[in-house]
């Protein structure tokens, strides 16, 4: 018999949640990055609407969200990448390890070494797969010998989960590596400096399934030493690499939350219309 | 938007099918008691004629959910459904088992002499129809709040089942001449009882379905 009548039955008020889902696995870290009335401008277009945010330390967050909801241009900001585009303006507060980014002494090298970027094309410059990696090292003469260039390439092909693969033709040329190679190499070189935050722009909307599978394994294995932000368009992208999940629409920040309840349990219409793919 | 018209009509399909499954339950267990307390034996083997059938239906179901999970990838309430539906459709066939064996104690009964009844089981067995019905409609209308009233209900067949199995078990000693005719009724109480318990499953994947609370186990 499943009722004992002498004790009252919790679970049957309305509304009680014994378990919610999406409670389990979503232990947050402390922010690495918090986001504080954040608005964009291009221009007198505002692109980016009041958007406030933490992102946990060594976890994955993904940013999800239709076409122009401004996922990438927010994503930009946190590493100032929207600097160089002429006419942009920002407001509000980005913190990184509680160092406002956009304050007047921020050193946006500084900054860019900090927080790596992998964009959607991987773009390996025309030279070999060891000079690749040990670009950012040399200008910024983060080594001190020749056996410690190669010694920090080494590593940092390998936390990229390509070493296996080229360790044999490091002198060769990088455009002779396959999309998804290339792809490794560019996390390989973001690598390379230390960065703390890795920023992903659809890093793998351009490969097929294998080289996305590896590329989200690596994913999954680099947040144990990094802070990543993802943006994709693959939904299952997002469950299956991401331990929270952001989705934006129209510049807004709709929700954000632990990705099982994101996927199981959205709090707001429009994202469970957005996930469920009946949006529009 | 022609591919989620695909999802809607799978779902819809789906939504169907469970209920085709939970109404032929609901016959079942309507006829065997029927059976039961009409002395129909043929109306009894219709019943276990028909549950093959009720079988067949519970593993399309199952097809059909991992085809859509594993085919459409349905997220947020599109999953808690189909999660709902996969999960309920094995506890509707249970429920459909158990109206069978209700049907065989019958054919078992019918062949003896009739002997008065001294226990109301068509009253419990009515109450286990009306929880069922009632489940099956809360699971239609994504009503949480209508599938926990139904839980609660539960535990009124709960005490059907204390008093019968009390009485029936007093019948056994200072009758020992009916015993076995006891001993039937009481496997009948028990998979009334069983039923309960199942409707009450359904209920608690309808508040899944709703709500996504997981609400089994937890009181």
């Amino acid at each position: 018999m499943s009722t004992d009548l002498s004790k009252p039955d919790s679970r049957l008020l309305p509304g009680s949640a014994a378990t919610p889902v999406g409670s389990v696995g979503a232990a947050t870290r402390p922010a690495k990055i918090s986001v504080r009335h954040l608005n964009f401008y291009y221009g007198k277009s505002q692109a980016l609407f009041d958007i406030s945010l933490d992102i946990p330390e060594r976890m994955v967050t993904a940013f999800i969200g239709p076409s122009g909801c401004g996922k990438s241009t927010f994503l930009r900001t946190l590493n100032r990448m929207n600097d160089i585009i002429p006419g942009t303006r920002v407001e509000g507060d980005i913190l990184i390890d509680n160092a406002d980014i956009y304050a007047s002494a921020t050193d946006v090298v500084d900054l860019r070494l900090r927080v790596g970027m992998v964009f959607q094309k991987s773009n390996p410059f025309p030279k070999s797969i060891f000079d690749n990696v040990a670009y950012g090292l040399r200008i910024n003469r983060m080594t001190s010998s020749k056996s410690d260039l190669k010694a920090h390439v080494e590593q940092a092909l390998k936390d990229a989960a390509i070493w296996e693969e080229v360790k044999d033709r490091l002198n060769q040329s990088a455009l002779g590596l396959s999309g998804g190679q290339q792809q490794r190499l560019c996390i390989a070189r973001a690598l390379a400096i230390r960065p703390s935050v890795i920023l992903m722009d659809e890093p793998a909307s351009a490969l097929d399934p294998m080289a996305t599978a590896k590329i989200e394994e690596l994913i999954v294995e680099l947040k144990k030493q990094y802070t990543i932000v993802i943006v994709t368009h693959n939904m299952q992208q997002a469950a299956r690499v991401s331990d929270i999940t952001a989705f934006y629409w129209l510049g807004k920040l709709i929700e954000v939350n632990p990705t099982d309840k994101m996927f199981t349990n959205p709090i707001e219409k429009l994202t469970e219309d957005y996930i469920t793919g009946r949006f529009g | 938007m022609e591919y989620h018209r695909h999802l809607d009509d799978e779902l819809d399909s789906l939504r169907d099918r469970v209920l085709l499954l939970g109404g032929e339950a609901e016959a079942a267990l309507e006829r065997a008691m029927n059976a039961l307390t009409n002395r129909d034996s043929e109306l009894a083997r219709q019943v276990l004629d028909q549950d093959d059938q009720i079988d067949q239906l519970e593993v399309e179901i199952d097809r059909q959910c991992i085809d859509i999970i594993a085919l459409r990838q349905p997220a947020a309430r599109d999953l808690r459904f189909v999660i709902s539906v996969a999960k309920m459709a094995p506890v509707l066939e249970r429920i459909a088992d158990h109206a069978a064996n209700i049907a065989r104690v019958a054919i078992d009964l019918n062949n003896e002499p009739e002997l008065k009844s001294v226990v109301d089981l068509r009253q419990m067995a009515e109450h286990a129809l009306r929880m069922l019905r009632a489940a099956l409609d809360a699971f239609t209308s994504n009503d949480a709040m209508a599938a926990r009233e139904v839980i609660k209900s539960d535990a009124e067949i709960n005490e059907l089942y204390n008093h019968i199995f009390h009485r029936l078990i007093e019948l056994m000693v200072t009758e020992p001449s009916t015993a076995t005719r006891d001993a039937r009724w009481l496997f009948v109480a028990k998979h009334l009882e069983r039923i309960g318990d199942y409707v009450t499953d359904i209920c608690e994947l309808t508040v899944y379905m709703a709500e996504a609370a997981f609400i089994k186990h937890f009181k």
